[in-house]
């Protein structure tokens, strides 16, 4: 930790899950859809490619579980920032072992790991949207005040306010952040009054990139090294107006991403790693 | 102590006038000695004056309307009105023609009062007289400083007097304190001296006060049982050796054992009940960026205090960020680890680094202790403080309360504004641009907020706290938070007439814009301070370094005095800029950044602008320049809302920046002066008034209009208001269409032959019609707000703070107070009066109008330019101007005709502006007059680019820096306009408008190019790191170009001080 909210988007580290094959019949979703297991498999395997060759991430790959059908979707195990990691505990019963393996992984890599204890408090961290300067939960389906506050709890450092997400399944549904101080946001009402309320409760200002798709705000931003502000984004098939206005960021090295599968089971771009900054602080 | 200090001010001004008058207050002997000393002061003054018997007459004129403000207004202090009331109008004549000085006097001594005094009604009509009289002040000073040394006492008062006097470079030999005083040259200072005299004044009853300092030592002086608290804070930063005190406070433990802040304008045996005189220093208000602060001895002071803050949890923080804090720490106070003599840790785990401090945790700061290897102390605080400023909680003054359902919440009262927290989790937060009103009421707590976007009416949220004192606590808190960082002044004072309505408390120091202004300009060698090991002592050297301290104000007025001095001020002032520069980089970037996030209007104005810049290719842009396609994306949301609103401003602003180009021009042969002028109006500040004209009549119409439609307008609050202060800064910077046909031109012509510096002032005069203008059409949506909040507000322009009196009677007072209100209320206070000047100017001839831009010009430059005011011809044209202006109460105009006499030699003129605002401000509605003075006189005069435009309740200042200047090339084509571009956030508007003018000029061709920048914003705007950033920027856009002039023009809300 080089100092506080120091280099957002830097990452190191991303840990992945894969596929079981329980994901296809059993995994959570919202809507009923077919879900293609072979090609979820190669899109993901795809994903994981490109964090692993395209962008360099040590990639710390967890085997899929079959008895976990939605461990795939490793980001709602656990929030991490800076040193400290959040074993989070999903707000869908069947999915609360998820965190067990993500918690060996962290500790592996030295992370500091805070659990929560609270029987009462629900956490997942498809909720959580961190911009860098604060964390911002969604209060939904799968998230609680009590998670909230036991996230604020974790992250003393940063302001933790709540946003209520009245539709869609996570807070990152429908927003992500795109850059510093950047956050992308889906077009649709709750979307945007959700984008309201985290500007009226932020000290800071965001900008903000309105795209016309609310699963096309899900992005995955990281600030490399060698490669500058980057980009990993929905494809040209799938939402091909908001594509357009991902091309406008000229600064970021865009990547777009196929989750053509994923997505029938609300997985987001973000959700299906945890990235994780394991650089030395260097004073 | 308020009714003591006043008294003593004014029997200062007393001895000073009548060189004898006796004080009835307690003290007459030291009063006595003063009045002796006075008298010293005065035949030296005498002396001075004689040389420049001008400022003397000048002043003198004022003085009179002063004083019988004073005496109007003052009913609530009858002590203070009692030595002034000699004095009227008479006196004043006299003075005039004898001894001027002696006004100066006056003046000075009136500011003084005006901070020493609690008294809000004062206050306001003094600051306003104060600062003009500051303006004149400098050059009699200076000489004063010299003949006055003498007494002992009287250095202090010189000292204070003589803030100019470190140009002088006698300020080496004064006293620390005196330093101290000379800093803060404004009226605002002058709060600074009051302790001297209380010093002075023979000791009644003392009583001995201990002070914990922040290092944990105990400070303990004698203070004068009656002092007020300002005299033991004064006494503390002595001790301390600090000069940025204005984030500072002094808490004292009240009978329920609770921490309160002492109030400085009070007495302190009346504010701590109990007899126990025990205090602690503390930081009041923690610097959002502690990187702004200009020495390390006051970065240090804010870092002990949030070692403590850390320390026991009140700034809560992760693991890490204790460890790392904790290394900064060490570093700080122990230097570089000796590898070779690791500390043990038991040395460590005595120190207290977290409230819950483990071993792991005093590995971990010791590990990152070493990586802070060569890193002297202050760089550490300096890390220290970054990494503390970003802590969320960070500046957070938290308050128990329950909400309307009794559940267990924090109030945070920051910077921004209150937040709302449940448990760890911010639930809710209310920026100070949303709060229109805050109030409470026994143990309730009541904040009214701005309508949304969509909804129709304001609602109030109401907490509960424990208990009556708490809420009030919190109350007083909020609302000097809300003054300290959304204010660029402090409100005035609540009026006489409203004494009745509950407690008058106010924030009474210096808000952060003005005390980082002051700070820019703290000039000494930085001071020996010790960080100790353990117990963190650190002590001041008293006297040791040696303080010269320029105030931009002063410099300025200096400039006028003498060209030499100018020289030196204007190289100064660069070169401190440029290391502010270098020093702020980093948060100028931030500025930048905030800039270019503004959202709102910023869409809709870039095609207006792109259509510029196709024209001339030359224009540059610079804040867009960052710009990436996202923004206009960003901006897109927001700006729907505003589209409107910001195309009128954006139609506003075009002509004015075309009449604009006349401002500079250079001559390519010469020297190639590139004039920035950098207008910071502050948000607040309603410029309009200053300028009769018909727009103020339309404006008023306007408005009136809109009066019926404006609850439905209303429903846009928090952005209106943006949006307004977004109209008026592009008002302020901007010349008016107005100007252009009748006025601009002929002014133009006649400051042909003058030099660009009376173009320039020209330009001044129309930016201020424009912003009229301006006001009137972009405002036309959100007058309707004025309107309607005018009635909310009263006709008191500024937000009145309601305070149940004191516990005594839980009187239920609310008053209503905040920004929205403030913002709104000068706007529409103002047509009302205005509009009678407005309309007879317009019906008037030409003439007449030009003579008030003209004067208006003349005015600024006047106070600037006491050498250049020579002229005595001028003086005629003064009174035609003023004769006008039906507002000037029967004796105002009376001393303005005397005035031209005076006017001749002395830099009085300045002061004139100010009684006229006094005469208005005895109305109850906020009068804004101009003052007209020789038009003609003025351009030539202008060398020296100054204007004020006098308004009421809003202050302007000018500053300008001069490079050694070529022939003035009174060139009045107007250039062409090569950039203009508005970026505006909610909270700020910065507009950037290019003009080069090329002309011919006997087979010289110049190229003049002017840039304008004028930042609006309603929230602080640092001005310093505005103005470095202008500089910096112009010069490395030309870079073959040399910048000739900058012109900081600052208009804050309320009768503020200049420098």
């Amino acid at each position: 930790m080089a100092g506080l909210m120091a280099g957002f988007g830097h990452y190191t580290h991303a840990i992945v899950r894969g596929i079981p094959a329980s994901l296809a019949k059993e995994a959570l979703r919202t809507n009923q859809a077919e879900v293609d297991l072979d090609k979820a498999r190669t899109e993901h395997d795809a994903y994981v490619q490109v964090l692993r060759t395209r962008l360099g991430l040590e990639v710390v790959e967890l085997p899929a579980d079959e008895s976990l059908p939605d461990c795939v979707f490793v980001e709602d195990a656990a929030v991490v920032c800076g040193d400290t990691a959040l074993i989070t505990r999903p707000g869908a019963e069947s999915r609360r072992r998820e965190t067990e393996a993500m918690k060996e992984a962290l500790t592996d890599l030295n992370m500091n790991i805070v659990e929560i204890a609270d029987e009462n408090a629900t956490l997942d961290g498809g909720d959580v949207l961190f911009t860098g300067r604060e964390f911002f939960v969604g209060l939904s389906k799968r998230t609680n005040q009590r998670g909230a506050e036991i996230l604020a709890d974790a992250f003393k450092d940063y302001a933790v306010s709540t946003v209520p997400v009245l539709e869609g399944l996570h807070l990152k549904s429908f927003c992500s952040m795109g850059g510093p101080g950047l956050i992308v946001i889906g077009s649709s009402d709750p979307a945007q009054k959700a984008l309201k309320i985290m500007q009226q409760m932020s000290d800071h200002r965001y900008d903000k990139l309105t795209v016309p798709d609310d699963l096309a705000a899900n992005c995955i931003y990281m600030n490399l090294p060698d490669k500058g502000h980057v980009l990993l984004h929905c494809t040209t098939d799938e939402f091909p107006e908001s594509v357009k206005v991902f091309e406008k960021l000229k600064d970021h090295m865009l990547i777009p991403v196929s989750n053509l599968e994923k997505v029938k089971l609300d997985g987001a771009l973000t959700c299906c790693s945890v990235l994780i900054n394991k650089k030395k602080p260097d004073n | 102590m308020t009714t003591e200090a006043s008294s003593e001010t004014e029997v200062k001004e007393n001895a000073e006038e009548s060189a004898a008058q006796p004080d009835q207050s307690e003290k007459a002997t030291q009063e006595t000695q003063e009045v002796l000393n006075t008298e010293e002061e005065d035949k030296e003054k005498g002396k001075v004056k004689e040389k420049e018997g001008k400022d003397g007459k000048g002043i003198s004129r004022y003085l009179p309307t002063w004083l019988k403000k004073q005496k109007s207004l003052s009913q609530t202090s009858p002590t203070k009105e009692t030595p002034p009331t000699e004095e009227p109008t008479s006196k004043v004549t006299e003075e005039e023609e004898v001894s001027a000085p002696e006004v100066n006097g006056h003046a000075e001594e009136a500011e003084e009062k005006e901070e020493v005094k609690s008294e809000p009604v004062k206050e306001k009509e003094v600051e306003s007289n104060s600062n003009g009289s500051a303006d004149t002040e400098p050059a009699k000073e200076e000489k004063l400083e010299e003949s006055v040394q003498t007494t002992p006492e009287e250095k202090k008062e010189t000292t204070k007097e003589a803030d100019v006097a470190e140009e002088e470079k006698k300020g080496q030999e004064q006293e620390t304190q005196a330093e101290a005083d000379v800093q803060e040259g404004d009226g605002q200072t002058s709060i600074f001296q009051s302790p001297f005299r209380l010093v002075r004044k023979p000791k009644m009853k003392v009583v001995v006060c201990h002070v914990t300092l922040l290092d944990g030592t105990d400070f303990s002086c004698e203070v004068e049982k009656r002092a007020n608290g300002q005299y033991l804070f004064f006494k503390v930063c002595e001790h301390l050796n600090l000069l940025e005190k204005d984030y500072f406070g002094l808490t004292y433990k009240d009978t329920h054992d609770e921490k309160c802040w002492l109030d400085p304008m009070k007495e302190i045996k009346r504010q701590i009940r109990s007899n126990n005189w025990q205090f602690s220093f503390n930081v009041k208000f923690y610097p959002p960026d502690p990187s702004l602060l200009t020495e390390d001895i006051t970065r240090y002071l804010l870092c002990l205090q949030l070692r403590d803050d850390v320390a026991f949890g009140r700034l809560p923080c992760s693991f890490v960020t204790h460890a790392l804090l904790g290394s900064y720490t060490l570093q700080a106070e122990f230097g570089d680890q000796e590898p070779d003599q690791p500390r043990p840790l038991d040395f460590i785990s005595q120190q207290t680094f977290a409230p819950n401090q483990s071993k792991e945790m005093e590995e971990k700061i010791l590990e990152l202790h070493k990586s802070h290897k060569g890193m002297t102390p202050a760089q550490a605080d300096i890390q220290f403080l970054e990494n503390a400023k970003k802590l969320s909680m960070y500046g957070v003054d938290l308050h128990r309360a329950k909400d309307s359902e009794g559940v267990d919440i924090m109030l945070g009262v920051c910077a921004n504004g209150l937040l709302v927290y449940k448990d760890r989790l911010r639930i809710n937060r209310f920026a100070w641009p949303k709060i229109l009103k805050i109030s409470y009421k026994r143990n309730n707590f009541y904040i009214k907020i701005r309508p949304g976007e969509t909804e129709q009416f304001e609602s109030t949220v109401g907490f509960k706290l424990q208990n009556h004192r708490s809420a009030k606590r919190l109350w007083k808190v909020c609302v000097e938070n809300h003054s300290f960082f959304r204010l660029n002044a402090p409100e005035p004072p609540t009026k006489a007439r409203f004494l009745t309505l509950g407690s008058k408390f106010r924030y009474s120091g210096r808000t952060q814009a003005q005390t980082r202004m002051a700070s820019s300009l703290i000039d000494r060698p930085a001071p020996n301070f010790e960080r100790t090991s353990s117990k963190r002592i650190s002590r001041s050297l008293d006297g040791a370094p040696v303080i010269s301290i320029t105030e931009a104000g002063r410099d300025t007025t200096e400039n006028g005095h003498d060209p030499n001095l100018e020289l030196q001020s204007d190289s100064k002032d660069h070169d401190k800029t440029q290391e502010e520069v270098l020093k702020h980089q980093a948060s100028i970037s931030q500025l930048k950044r905030s800039f270019m996030e503004a959202p709102p209007p910023s869409p809709p104005q870039p095609s207006q602008w792109e259509k510029r810049l196709t024209s001339s290719p030359a224009s540059t842009i610079r804040i867009q320049q960052q710009q990436v396609s996202l923004e206009e994306e960003i901006a897109s949301v927001l700006l729907s809302r505003h589209a409107g609103l910001s195309a009128s401003e954006a139609s506003c602003s075009i002509p004015d920046l075309t009449l604009d180009a006349a401002v500079t021009t250079s001559s390519a042969a010469t020297p190639e002066p590139l004039e920035l002028l950098l207008s910071i109006p502050p948000t607040l500040s309603s410029t309009e008034v200053s300028v009769p004209q018909m727009e103020t009549a339309s404006a008023d119409n306007a408005i009136s209009d809109t009066k019926e439609p404006a609850k439905t307008t209303e429903v846009e609050i928090e952005e209106t208001v943006v949006i307004q202060e977004v109209s008026k800064a592009t008002k302020a910077g901007n010349v008016t269409v107005t100007s252009n046909s009748p006025v601009g031109p002929p002014a133009e012509q006649e400051s042909s032959e003058q030099k660009v510096r009376s173009d320039e002032e020209v330009v001044v005069v129309e930016e201020e019609n424009q912003t009229r203008q301006e006001s009137v059409s972009s405002e036309s949506e959100s007058e309707e707000e004025a309107e309607y909040h005018p009635n909310v507000t009263t006709s008191i322009s500024n937000t009145q703070i309601p305070e149940e009196k004191e516990e005594e009677d839980k009187l239920e007072e609310e008053v209503e107070k905040v920004e929205p209100e403030v913002l709104a209320a000068p706007a529409p206070s103002l047509p009302a009066e205005i509009s009678q000047p407005a309309e007879e100017t317009p019906q008037e001839e030409e003439e007449p109008r030009k003579e008030t831009e003209e004067g208006m010009k003349d005015e600024v430059e006047e106070k600037q330019d006491d050498p250049e005011t020579e002229e005595s011809t001028d003086d005629p044209m003064l009174t035609p101007d003023e004769t006008p202006k039906s507002f000037v109460p029967p004796e105002v105009e009376e001393e303005e005709q005397e005035e031209p006499k005076v006017n001749g030699e002395a830099s009085a003129v300045d002061a004139e502006p100010r009684p006229h605002g006094i005469c208005c401000s005895e109305l109850p509605v906020v009068k804004t007059e101009m003052v007209t003075i020789s038009d003609t006189f003025a351009a030539q005069k202008t060398e020296i680019a100054t204007k004020e435009v006098p308004i009421v309740h809003t202050e302007t200042k000018t500053i300008t820096y001069e490079a050694a200047q070529l022939d003035g090339n009174g060139e009045g084509e107007p250039g062409v306009l090569m950039t203009a571009q508005t970026i505006t956030s909610e909270s700020l508007c910065t507009t950037t408008t290019t003009h080069i003018t090329k002309t011919l000029k006997g087979g010289l061709s110049e190229t003049r190019i002017e840039k304008r920048i004028v930042i609006t914003g309603d929230c602080d705007i640092d001005h310093d790191q505005a103005l470095a950033q202008a500089i910096k920027e112009a010069k490395e856009q030309h870079p073959d170009m040399s910048v000739t002039r900058v012109v900081v023009h600052k208009e804050t809300e309320l009768a503020e001080e200049e420098d």
